[in-house]
């Protein structure tokens, strides 16, 4: 009984950590860049979600998709004036020109929505199937996470952006030949990226408490789904996190919560050097 | 050229050694943090500015110094031999870990960088009985009054610096300089020629260890409590690359000014912008990045800041790339 509410705990939060690091693992797979901003704009979607639904009533799913519309804007902006002039250069210099953004944003949100914790109460109650607990609104984001994971599958393998932003990452130089404007599919996968983390941000107000200073632990959670997975496909992403929360699932249950992280930094750090690519990934993406 | 940037570099060290005949405490305080940073940048520089290696493991091997240092000296070491100690210990923990991450590049290398500062933070607080986890760890203090144990760590702290450039000046000039110089132009070709990589980068990265180890356990002797969240720090393991930088990354002199003035400007947002600090700090960032490429040392080589501030200006209003550094 015991394993089994164990694996469920594992998949409901896997499935969201899969949501949260598949914005980030777009960008790193298109673009060659770190987002060190990810982090910060999913507490960012949650922070918003919250105070629109707090403040002004309104639905947190109709919320859910005003904040991510508006994230991918930013992104899309962010993108276009900025990171596009140096996004050939080395991973120091955007690298740390996301982490610097970062801070800007970062502060701005502690100046504005405190570092109070927050949550988007939905209050659905519980189900008890034969001695397995099922809160509601976890199943909730779950659903919602793998969702908004099928919905951008679909726009990467059906829609004519979606291909657009493939040929980019997988030859760019071929691509920009087929006349695909490479700055602007760059800027709106940065926008994707965005949006995803809005979106996931919005979800994760919805079942944990948000507060500010979780925009590293998000990005963390981002690295070691990414490194577990490989890069810049949704099937990396999902299989990455539904590892990473069954590893923390387990790891919580029999070493105690404090060495739930450590396992994953643990696992990630070994599978960086015994396969950089990842559990599906793909040679020559490295 | 070089005894242009040692005197330079020796001005520098008077100015920030005299700072008790003419400052006060917090002016002195403020001198230690220079040189304290100033040592991490430099030793940054061996692998991140000489090698190209994006190393963020600054804070990993400055945490490890600090509790190798608290740790040996709770022991009953002398302070001298726990600093040692802390030299030591980091130094050969940096050689086992670079065998294992060096054969990983670009992104790849960074993100393991960045997870050895998680990863050690997490051990250091779930080992309570040895490290006292989250609630930090008491280091026995100095005698004598806060003047005196100010002075004696600015000395410390800057006899440190001193080695460090000391030792940034000899690679430079040797073989191994021009080997990492290499292998951060192409790592391929310079492995065709016959430069041993692994070895090279593996002593760069022991030499950009070894000294935050030392800093490390001279940090935690002056506070007198270290705890996880603050020996690793995972703002500091960034602002170290950036100061380096700001003062033009893989040069002997830019990561002594790029932390000089990084530091300065940042307590000067702190004294005046308290509650925008951080946002200011990252608009100074980006600013570096987008029209000072070549860091500060890059307008002093060239044609002046305005020449290359306008070029930049004029390059990003066209909406096309700001150049390379």
């Amino acid at each position: 009984m015991l394993y089994v509410q164990m694996l469920v705990n594992g998949i409901m939060l896997g499935a969201l950590y899969a949501c949260l690091a598949i914005g980030f693992s777009l960008v790193w797979g298109v673009l060659n860049v770190i987002n060190m901003l990810h982090g910060s704009l999913l507490v960012l979607g949650g922070y918003l979600t919250y105070t629109a639904w707090h403040d002004y009533g309104v639905h947190p799913l109709i919320a859910l998709f005003a904040v991510a519309f508006a994230l991918f804007l930013l992104g899309y902006a962010i993108q276009r004036i900025l990171i596009n002039r140096v996004v050939d250069m080395p991973v120091l210099v955007t690298m740390t020109l996301t982490f610097a953004l970062d801070l800007i944003l970062y502060n701005f949100m502690i100046v504005y929505f405190t570092a109070t914790p927050v949550r988007v109460t939905l209050n659905l109650g519980v189900i008890d199937a034969g001695g397995i607990f099922v809160p509601v609104d976890r199943l909730a984001g779950m659903v919602l996470a793998l969702l908004l994971t099928g919905l951008l599958y679909v726009v990467l393998r059906r829609s004519r952006i979606g291909r657009a932003i493939v040929a980019v990452r997988m030859d760019r130089s071929a691509a920009m030949l087929m006349g695909i404007r490479v700055e602007h599919i760059y800027a709106i996968t940065f926008g994707i990226g965005a949006l995803m983390a809005g979106a996931t941000g919005a979800v994760f107000a919805m079942v944990y408490p948000m507060t500010t200073d979780l925009d590293f632990t998000f990005l963390g959670k981002a690295f070691i789904v990414c490194i577990i997975g490989g890069l810049g496909s949704v099937q990396g992403a999902l299989v990455g996190g539904l590892v990473l929360g069954l590893v923390e699932s387990i790891a919580g249950q029999f070493l105690g919560p404090q060495y739930a992280l450590t396992a994953g930094f643990a696992l990630m750090l070994v599978l960086l050097v015994a396969m950089p690519t990842g559990l599906t990934g793909v040679k020559g993406f490295e | 050229m070089m005894r242009l940037r040692c005197s330079v570099f020796a001005v520098w060290i008077l100015a920030l050694a005299s700072t008790p005949l003419w400052g006060d405490n917090y002016i002195v305080h403020l001198a230690i943090t220079i040189a304290m940073y100033s040592t991490l940048a430099i030793s940054w520089n061996f692998i991140g500015g000489f090698a190209g290696y994006p190393s963020f493991a600054t804070s990993a091997f400055f945490g490890l110094g600090c509790y190798v240092g608290a740790l040996t000296q709770r022991a009953g070491l002398p302070v001298s031999a726990a600093w040692l100690c802390a030299t030591a210990g980091v130094g050969i923990f940096a050689g086992l870990f670079g065998l294992i991450i060096l054969r990983l590049r670009g992104h790849y290398f960074a993100i393991a960088s960045f997870g050895l500062v998680e990863v050690l933070r997490l051990v250091i607080s779930s080992s309570d009985s040895l490290t006292g986890g989250g609630d930090g760890l008491n280091v026995p203090l100095f005698h004598g009054g806060p003047d005196f144990v100010a002075r004696i760590f600015l000395a410390v702290m800057v006899g440190i610096m001193v080695i460090a450039f000391a030792v940034s000046i000899l690679v430079d000039r040797s073989r191994l300089g021009f080997g990492l110089r290499c292998i951060e132009q192409n790592e391929d070709a310079a492995d065709m020629v016959g430069i041993d990589t692994t070895r090279y980068k593996i002593v760069a990265f022991v030499l950009s260890a070894m000294f935050c180890g030392t800093v490390g356990g001279a940090y935690a002797s002056w506070t007198g409590y270290i705890d996880p969240t603050d020996a690793f720090d995972a703002i500091m393991t960034i602002k170290t690359p950036v100061m380096c930088m700001l003062g033009g990354v893989g040069t002997v002199l830019g990561p002594v000014a790029g932390s000089a003035s990084f530091l300065l400007l940042e307590e000067f947002f702190w004294s005046h912008f308290l509650a925008y600090n951080r946002a200011i700090l990252g608009a100074v960032i980006v600013i570096i990045i987008f029209f000072l490429p070549g860091g500060l040392l890059g307008i002093a080589d060239g044609k002046g800041p305005r020449a290359s501030f306008r070029r930049s200006l004029g390059r990003w209003l066209k909406g096309g790339p700001v150049a390379v550094p």
